[in-house]
């Protein structure tokens, strides 16, 4: 029942990440080579038609995306790939990067030319340092062969460099304004939108950000001439998609799924389940940002539209299984924990709020919260989604906000003292 | 322009495109509540306070950073909003060192403000506060990072208007506090005490520090004569703060306040406006029949002999040795006026009513005094003054008019102007000109120096020579200006340069709500002062010829240069690599 | 004054020199701020970057010496405060504590004798807590120096990994 599929996945293993000889004995670049003879609109287009939609957790239509950011006006126009992968249980990026390095610097290049920059920053999080020496090389490597550069494939005027970036150690470098501070040589604090990113990010320019699981989609797909793509999930939620699955199960790792595979085939199948003679407590989809729900979710397919209406999101695609042995209260308190130490600390309902929910969800934990707290926990958890500066403080209750319908004993306490 | 229609609950406005709600919704009246915004500064967007409902908008918005758009309908007042900002406002509370009724800023603070506007009595959460503390050593400037909101408008100040970035944020989270690098002490990083930064906390997280006391002791002291002198600025400020509408010119009611809180001698730093003139001029005249160095920089700013001190040392023989008015009015009242009057010297203490914060400093430096004694004893900036004036329960706007004392209360219009960016210039020029030429100026008014703009230029012609002149307010731009000397790209003679935006008028000491279009007002108010006066060029300041006739003898005289002219020291920097320094 | 404890920290010539190497590698342009103070940062034993140690960067790029606080103290992965010559991080983030990560630091303190944010005697080790950098596949995870170690899930595991930095 449960089967891996390789498309994003499919050079995995096949050959050596740190050879570029190696990479074109795969046929590695004959997307890029296919993609400078048609024009960008087409290219956007077909990631349009395979509704791919933003890996990173946003899910915006990248099809859209790259067209817009190819109408900007701008002379020079920048692209970024965000590899700040930061949600916890989330390290699908970081298998792409390190198995196939050359295929996502192909991707980020066919994204230049789509949408007409001629600079992309690579922004990697500083957690996955060892890294390094991989993008270092093959984007080294794909200069001297002329895959980066100036007039690129002999294309006139097709001018494309990578720019490595680190970051260093900031969860809310994921957010694009804060990932365009820090690469500015600023601490990573989110601005406000307006300006948009598209019209006005990194230096002011013109700036289309994508994922690195988005980018490496991309030279797959245009050579999926079969197909293969297409064929799987339907509706919205078409293709394949890398989840990171982690916690209590027995074989934890990135999969690689067509959309409309079951929760259960997911943890149960790929992840082997949970360690033997414990009951699964609760599922947390799409990183610590995510929602959270119990068993009841196991049955559903897992696409955009089914987790939606089954109160989850795809989000980063991390899958965390806790089981029994973790309480609800104490999962959330970890959670928090996770946002009290990663909020920028500049917006007040982010910086306060997560202090205070912590404060709360310990007084919860110690037995001597009052249902006026718990109020109160509502109260800050609905301000800061309303009201923060950046997704960070929006999404940042998320957990716990759910964890109050779905697991509503958790919650339950005497009345005022 | 284009216009944008929207409602702003349910009553339509129109608005030119690019208003930001908070605007819009103000031109009907209605006030959004805000920390982080400042109508002078780039939108921050981070108090959230100002947090409004867009319908068709999931998430709320922030009034001051979203522009409005046809057909928007914005709310300003649903349960939602109210929930909202309130709930904010309890959690900056529990944040907050909230000792109200001895914080320097009590009565005028804006957290304060919102807090009795919505009532929030109690923040219902635990006091989360870490009570922070600063490195206070400076004779300028308090920090108290437990009133800090976080708000960044101190950081904006010092960086896009005076581009210093002695401030910044550090940490993150619950742990971020706005800071100075490794929390130095001021007077260790780049900081000039301009105390702009002072005067845009919305609290009471940085103000000026406090010296009235040693005022209101010195004043009851019997053995004391008690001496003051006000700052040409602070005469068209000091209204704000009773109820004058900006730009009100209260000399009258100031002096008489003045003299019931009990100085003895009420003078005024216009009268060494125009012996600052004299000095200055001459030596801009000595200067240019000596084949000196130019372009000649005026002294006056103290936050500019900061900054040159501390970043452009090797400018220094461009800068005046003219003393400030100020130190210039020190320097007589502890000389000439003991003399004249007979007063020991133990006995005098000088008081000086400055729009500024560096001033302080300025008056603490050992070039300025004389056998180890301070030429101005204590500066007082406008907002202490302020205070005075309450302490004593003072019905400031209704109190009558008075004059300065003699002899040293007397100013010329071109005296008064010293308060505005563009003022020392246009002084100056109007002395210069006839002492070089035997003629007076016509018109008397330098139009071309006049302004709101940080960098102007004018070319004065005098006599037959043209004499390029400019006139720069805000270190931002005092340090363009600098880079240009540096290389060479600057022919200009003469260049006004004064640290604050507006110059005294928008001092760092000046009231609490001093925003540029306050400076705007002040300036227009001392042009007006300057057109009113018969009197308007320094060097026909009748106490001023007697002064150099009585005592000086000419500017420029050995006597002069003993009380009225000093000399600037480069600033040691805590690390110096500079001459292995890379430079790109 | 307000630093006692690494006040004395001097710039010695060749550290000088190393650093900057570092900003030539980074065409000494500002914006690369961060990665340059990684990069200094891994060239000190106790791994941080001092005040001197700032100051210097911020006069030779040259780049405002506030801007380089802002991000010592904004990113984790950089110090103004001394650290140790192995910094051991033990991920805390929810995958690593249902893992385990819990007796995993028990482990650790035991065995070098020191609580979380304390440095052994001989300055090699500290330890740190910080949230998921990406191991969940190998959780309960440690990172020492860029490197991961997992799963650390016995404590013979966990001697093994210190035996190697001895």
């Amino acid at each position: 029942m449960s089967s891996e599929v390789r498309f994003i996945t499919k050079n995995f293993g096949k050959y050596d990440p740190m050879s570029i000889d190696s990479y074109l004995s795969i046929g590695g670049f004959s997307a890029l080579k296919r993609a400078v003879t048609m024009d960008g609109e087409d290219i956007a287009s077909l990631v349009g038609r395979a509704k791919v939609k933003g890996r990173g957790g946003a899910a915006y239509d990248m099809g859209r995306k790259w067209s817009q950011a190819r109408a900007v006006k701008g002379d020079h126009k920048l692209q970024i790939c965000n590899a700040d992968e930061g949600e916890p249980c989330t390290f699908k990026d970081r298998e792409i990067i390190k198995n196939d390095p050359f295929n996502l610097i192909e991707g980020m290049i066919i994204g230049g030319y789509t949408v007409k920059a001629q600079d992309g920053y690579l922004y990697m999080r500083e957690e996955y340092r060892h890294l390094r020496p991989l993008l270092q090389n093959a984007i080294r490597q794909a200069e001297e062969r002329g895959f980066l550069g100036d007039n690129i494939l002999g294309v006139e005027g097709f001018n494309y460099h990578i720019h490595l970036y680190s970051g260093a150690g900031a969860y809310v470098c994921g957010e694009g304004t804060a990932l365009i501070r820090s690469s500015e040589g600023k601490a990573g604090r989110p601005r406000m939108k307006p300006p948009f990113i598209k019209v006005s990010g990194a230096f002011a320019l013109p700036t289309c950000v994508n994922n690195v699981e988005s980018f490496a989609i991309v030279p797959h797909l245009l050579l999926d001439d079969a197909g293969f793509y297409m064929s799987y999930g339907g509706g919205e939620s078409v293709g394949t998609k890398l989840v990171s699955v982690g916690g209590n199960v027995r074989n934890p790792g990135v999969f690689e799924i067509p959309f409309g595979t079951t929760v259960r085939e997911i943890i149960y199948g790929l992840a082997q389940g949970i360690p033997s003679g414990h009951a699964l407590r609760l599922i947390q989809f799409g990183g610590a940002s995510g929602k959270i729900t119990d068993g009841r979710i196991l049955d559903v397919p897992y696409t955009y539209d089914d987790l939606k209406k089954a109160g989850v999101t795809v989000g980063s695609g991390a899958i965390l299984v806790i089981d029994a042995r973790t309480s609800v209260l104490d999962f959330l308190r970890m959670n928090q924990a996770f946002f009290s130490h990663e909020s920028c600390g500049q917006c007040t309902p982010c910086r306060e709020g997560n202090l205070h929910q912590k404060l709360l969800l310990e007084k919860l934990a110690r037995g001597e919260a009052t249902s006026e707290d718990v109020a109160m926990m509502k109260k800050i958890g609905k301000i800061m989604s309303l009201s923060s500066l950046c997704g960070l403080g929006e999404t940042a209750q998320s957990a716990l906000l759910s964890a109050m319908e779905v697991f509503p004993d958790t919650f339950a306490v005497g009345g005022a003292k | 322009m284009e216009m944008v229609h929207l409602k702003i609950n349910n009553i339509p406005v129109e608005a030119p495109k690019g208003t930001k709600i908070i605007e819009a919704a103000k031109s009907i009246n209605i006030n959004i509540p805000h920390l982080c915004y400042h109508p002078d500064q780039r939108v921050k967007a981070r108090c959230r306070l100002c947090s409004v409902e867009v319908k068709g908008k999931a998430k709320l918005l922030a009034a001051c950073s979203t522009e409005v758009w046809e057909g928007m309908e914005v709310f300003t007042d649903t349960q939602i909003v109210r929930d909202t900002q309130v709930g904010i406002l309890q959690l900056i509370m529990a944040d907050h060192n909230a000792n109200c009724l001895t914080c320097a800023r009590n009565g005028h603070c804006e957290l304060q403000e919102l807090c009795t506007r919505f009532n929030v009595l109690d923040p219902h959460l635990p006091d989360v506060c870490k009570y922070p503390k600063a490195n206070n050593t400076n004779p300028s400037l308090v920090r108290d990072p437990s009133k800090c909101v976080k708000c960044g408008r101190c950081i904006r100040a010092c960086k896009d208007v005076q581009g210093i970035e002695a401030l910044t944020f550090a940490n993150r989270s619950d742990n971020i506090i706005v800071t100075t690098p490794y929390n130095l002490s001021m007077e260790k990083t780049d900081c000039t005490l301009c105390g702009q930064c002072s005067l845009v906390c919305p609290t009471g997280a940085i103000v000026e520090k406090d010296d009235t006391q040693q005022v209101l002791d010195a004043l009851q002291d019997p053995d004391k004569h008690v001496i003051v002198q006000t700052a040409p600025a602070i005469r068209v400020s000091l209204g704000d703060a009773f109820g004058l509408e900006p730009g009100a010119i209260a000399t009258g009611q100031m002096v008489t306040a003045l003299r019931m809180l009990g100085f003895d001698k009420v003078f005024d730093t216009n009268f060494a406006a125009d012996l600052t003139i004299m000095e200055e001029g001459a030596e801009l005249i000595h200067r240019l029949k000596n084949d000196g160095v130019f372009p000649m920089l005026t002294s006056c700013s103290p936050g500019w002999i900061n900054f040159i001190e501390k970043h452009y040392p090797e400018l220094l023989p461009h800068l005046s040795t003219a003393k400030s008015p100020m130190s210039m009015f020190g320097a007589i009242a502890k000389t000439y006026y003991a003399k004249q009057t007979g007063i020991p010297l133990d006995r005098i203490v000088t008081v000086s009513i400055m729009p500024c914060t560096a001033k302080k400093f300025e008056a603490s430096r050992p070039e300025m005094g004389r056998d180890g004694r301070r030429d101005v004893d204590v500066v007082l900036t406008t907002r202490e003054l302020i205070k005075l004036i309450k302490y004593v329960g003072l019905s400031f706007d209704n109190l009558q008019e008075s004059e300065f004392d003699s002899p040293l209360g007397t100013g010329s219009g071109a005296g008064a102007i010293f308060g505005t960016t563009g003022g020392v210039m246009e002084a100056a020029l109007r002395t210069v000109y006839e002492k070089l030429t035997g003629q007076e100026a016509q018109p008397l008014e330098f139009e071309a120096v006049r302004g709101f703009e940080t960098i102007k230029e004018a070319t004065v012609i005098i006599g037959d020579t043209p004499v390029k002149v400019a006139i720069v307010h805000t270190l931002a731009s005092a340090r363009q200006m600098m880079e240009r000397i540096k290389a060479g790209d600057c022919d200009y003679t003469f260049i006004e340069i004064m640290a604050c935006p507006g110059g005294c008028i928008g001092g760092g000491g000046q009231p609490i709500g001093t925003t540029n279009a306050t400076r705007l007002k002040r300036m227009a108010a001392l042009y007006k002062l300057d057109q009113n006066l018969p009197l308007r060029k320094s060097h026909e300041n009748p106490d001023i010829i007697k002064l150099y006739k009585d005592f000086l003898g000419e500017p420029l005289s050995d006597q002069s240069h003993a009380l009225l002219h000093t000399h600037y020291h480069a600033v040691h920097k805590m690390y110096e690599f500079s001459t292995e320094a890379k430079v790109k | 004054m307000s630093n006692e404890p690494h006040a004395a920290f001097t710039l010695s010539e060749g550290l000088k020199r190393e650093i900057d190497a570092v900003m030539d590698a980074h065409d000494h342009d500002a914006t690369q701020i961060v990665g340059i103070l990684l990069d200094v940062q891994d060239a000190i034993e106790q791994q941080y970057v001092p005040e001197p140690v700032a100051f210097y960067i911020a006069e030779t790029l040259p780049v405002k010496v506030s801007i380089i606080y802002d991000c010592l103290t904004f990113y984790s992965a950089l110090s103004d405060k001394p650290r140790a010559k192995y910094p051991v991080q033990v991920c805390r983030s929810v995958v690593c504590k249902v893992n385990e990560s819990d007796s995993l630091l028990s482990t650790l303190k035991k065995l070098l004798n020191i609580d979380v944010g304390e440095v052994t005697y001989d300055g090699r080790f500290t330890l740190e807590e910080v949230p998921c950098f990406g191991a969940c596949d190998k959780a309960p995870a440690v990172r020492i120096n860029g490197q991961v170690y997992g799963p650390l899930d016995r404590p013979e595991k966990v001697q093994a990994l210190l035996a190697e930095f001895m």
